[in-house]
């Protein structure tokens, strides 16, 4: 181990081409925030496999932790994430420092923590929309949407004061992000305060309306917060880790553009049996079908970038993340399409296997390609020749790889056992389970599938450490064939 | 440069660079394509088949002819249709008669596992073993009485539940309406502990709570405090409680009074439901 180096002293870091102050305070919010949002998920997840675990306070209950722990895992890990590495990408690929300077990136940065607060604070004491990924209030809304405003501003201005020619992929990406979702939190938004200084809002839809415009809201935060973002991460990092030029650009024109339009018009495969009308269903059915090759276009250009590197993955454990992230984007981008087939959504709505679904999506794809991106990011803005240990990395991506599978797998067999429970009749034509059966049986799979949210979240506390060491400047004194200093900068 | 892209198909790039990535042209993958179209394909014949374009007042219904209200209306039409030929002897029969015909009960009590799970287990809990609050369907301990008209009866229109036809009995509020005291409400209480085997409490009057019982509860529960089926007053000498045997809920009871109630189940579930779930109740342990 060496000793520990300087860090860079504040005079240094005026010097630096490009605001990098405020990029570094994103990196360990993602970091605080993914620890948050992993030890939520994994407390929901035994409190389904031991209700004792509710407490009997209102607090602590499912009801109010739920939506805690789904808003931390996108909102506070994938949102520091993004709003972070956005900022680091359209800087260095425009060569151009932020519009608005640092100021407006540290508004960025504490604006966007206060609404990561607000509506923490809104979930446990039960102030609530009752929208599925909006829960926040208007007040919070309010806020929030001010914050988007300064990003679009923020971003849009580095891309128009750009000093090179044209406009790289992943900041057409990043910039469909922000400006689709400051579009469907407005839009799902709209409600009307019952009072100046009073929490409660109604919503100005209400019925079928208001169930398809929330969830057009709800697939496009996954279509856009969680892909389109994200894909504009890998196009950034996976080629930088890689060093390989990205593998085709009119592959790229071509899936950016048919994954734009399509995703937007998806969204009713939520509502398939429910008082939508059918044409409703359909059309958000055969949009989902379209929709499939548009996404696997961004996981081919991901991994045929590697084409000529493949070798790499043996050396560099952030690179690692990246490519399994990409797979595991390719499945879950499969698996989307297949259940929104009203015949097989008449299966798995409402069962364990769309959890299931999100998961490989949350944490084999959002979390994983965060993961590639701290490994590669933090030893370049902490300046840093390399990580302080590939080892230990190496044991976090096979913990959460663990993880993962066993999380997904539970979710699948309790999922589809759940909904053919539901669905079986014996030979009288009675059903043949009531409820309760069903959650009997699902006991098992609830306790193997929080076993691997331990495991995931093991495996985020260990990356924690070997970033925390990393950013100090520590190298940690490792052999083996496998493990030569990874291609940091 | 160029040696190092050979492996990626072509070798060239656009051209551009940005922060030390390029970016080759290669072109779309077939299979890729291909597919894509493939989708495009499935997408519109799909539409076509069934409801898709919204018109103004109206939408395209489809070649199909699909429609989700017609789907499940024909998953309820043969559901029905394969239980008629009991369910409609089942209707015209009596309780006692449904359950005398073997082939009838042994539908009826398939049948009312599965409603009862689905309708009464929330509350009577699974198998009907009851909790506090909740009777017990599994004993032979009836408030209302235990033979099949009279569990049919008390499911069809239920205890205080409001329908004309409901059994219906009120025990007082003794000390919230002011008709005993705290110190009479004890004694009370204490004097049923005994008649329920119970040893006698510490500093109990016993000549206080006799007469106290004597005035008050004799006309429902009865002089031996067995109680009275036709008023739902329970049997005060068993060690069956709804409510806890224990001083404190007892005291309670007397006090505040209970007055449980059950919902009526006519109008929400069909004749032939109710008699299923009478036989079904009926076979749990105690039917009479």
């Amino acid at each position: 181990m060496t000793a520990v180096a300087a860090l860079p002293t504040y005079a240094d870091r005026k010097l630096e081409p490009y605001i990098e102050d405020v990029v570094r305070a994103f990196m360990i919010a993602t970091i605080f925030w993914g620890i948050a949002a992993f030890a939520a998920g994994v407390y929901i997840a035994l409190q389904l496999a031991f209700p004792v675990l509710n407490l009997g306070l209102e607090w602590t209950t499912f009801g109010r932790l739920r939506p805690l722990h789904t808003s931390a895992a996108i909102f506070a890990f994938g949102g520091n994430a993004l709003l972070g590495s956005s900022i680091y990408v359209v800087q260095r690929t425009c060569r151009a420092r932020l519009f608005g300077g640092e100021a407006t990136g540290w508004f960025l940065f504490f604006g966007y923590q206060l609404f990561i607060v607000l509506a923490a604070l809104g979930y446990v004491f039960g102030v609530t929309q009752s929208k599925e990924y909006a829960e926040p209030e208007w007040y919070v809304d309010l806020w929030l949407t001010l914050v988007w405003v300064v990003y679009l501003i923020a971003f849009a201005g580095t891309l128009i004061k750009r000093e090179e020619p044209h406009i790289y992929v992943a900041n057409w990406f990043y910039l469909a992000f922000i400006i689709t979702v400051a579009m469907l939190h407005i839009v799902n938004n709209l409600a009307i305060p019952v009072s100046f200084f009073g929490a409660k809002s109604y919503s100005v839809f209400s019925g079928v309306q208001d169930a398809l415009t929330q969830w057009w809201y709800g697939h496009n935060a996954v279509g856009f917060f969680l892909t389109a973002g994200f894909l504009a991460m890998m196009y950034y990092f996976i080629p930088k880790q890689a060093n390989r030029p990205v593998y085709s650009y009119r592959l790229s024109i071509v899936h950016f553009w048919s994954l734009i339009f399509l995703y937007i018009w998806a969204g009713p495969h939520h509502l398939h049996y429910t008082s939508l009308p059918d044409w409703a269903a359909t059309l958000g059915m055969v949009f989902s079908i379209m929709l499939w090759m548009p996404s696997w276009g961004g996981m081919i250009n991901g991994l045929m970038t590697l084409s000529g590197a493949w070798d790499k993955l043996r050396t560099d454990p952030g690179l690692r993340f990246s490519v399994t992230a990409v797979a595991f984007y390719g499945m879950a981008t499969f698996e989307g399409p297949v259940m929104s087939i009203r015949q097989v959504n008449a299966l798995s709505h409402y069962t364990d296997w769309t959890i299931g679904h999100v998961h490989s999506g949350a944490l084999g794809w959002n979390a994983f390609i965060t993961f590639g991106m701290l490994y590669y990011i933090v030893p370049v803005l902490w300046k840093r020749e390399r990580l302080y240990s590939d080892k230990l990395a190496t044991v976090h991506f096979w913990i959460a790889t663990l993880g993962i599978l066993l999380y997904i797998t539970a979710m699948w067999v309790s999922g589809i056992m759940q909904g053919l429970m539901w669905r079986a009749y014996d030979h009288l034509g009675f059903l043949q389970y009531s409820f309760v059966e069903t959650v009997e049986a699902m006991h098992p799979f609830y306790v193997i599938r929080a076993l691997g949210g331990i495991l995931f979240l093991t495996g985020a506390l260990i990356m924690t450490y070997n970033l925390w060491r990393t950013a100090r400047g520590d190298v940690r004194a490792e052999s083996g064939a496998d493990l030569k200093p990874a291609a940091a900068v | 440069m160029a040696d190092k892209n050979k492996t990626a198909g072509t070798q060239e790039t656009t051209g551009h660079e940005w922060d030390g990535i390029q970016e080759l042209n290669n072109p779309l993958p077939k299979w890729w394509l291909y597919l894509f179209y493939a989708s495009i394909l499935f997408a519109i014949v799909w539409s076509v088949l069934y409801p898709s374009v919204p018109y103004f007042r109206s939408h395209f219904a489809g070649l199909l002819g699909y429609t989700q209200r017609e789907e499940v209306a024909q998953n309820l039409r043969e559901a029905a249709g394969s239980q008629a030929v009991y369910r409609d002897r089942i209707q015209n029969l009596d309780v006692i008669a449904v359950r005398a015909d073997e082939e009838l009960r042994r539908f009826a009590t398939a049948g009312g596992r599965v409603l009862f799970a689905e309708n009464c287990a929330g509350c009577h809990q699974s198998g009907g073993v009851g909790t506090k609050g909740y009777p017990s369907l599994a004993d032979d301990d009836w408030l209302w009485g235990g033979s099949l008209t009279e569990i049919e009866q008390t499911i069809r229109y239920g205890i205080r539940a409001g329908h004309d036809e409901t059994r219906i009995s009120q025990m007082p509020r003794f000390q919230l309406d002011g008709m005993l005291s705290a110190k009479e409400v004890e004694a009370v209480s204490d004097h049923v502990l005994v008649m329920a085997g119970q040893a006698p409490a510490k500093g109990q009057d016993p000549k206080l709570g006799a007469k106290i019982y004597a005035d008050n509860c004799v006309a429902c529960h009865g002089e031996t405090g067995k109680g009275n089926r036709e008023l739902g007053a329970p049997n005060l000498t068993d060690k069956v409680w709804l409510y806890g045997s224990d001083r404190k809920s007892v005291i309670q009871t007397v006090a505040q009074s209970r007055n449980g109630v059950m919902p009526a189940w006519a109008g929400r579930l069909d004749d032939a439901t109710i008699k299923m779930l009478a036989v079904y109740v009926h076979a749990l342990g105690g039917g009479e």
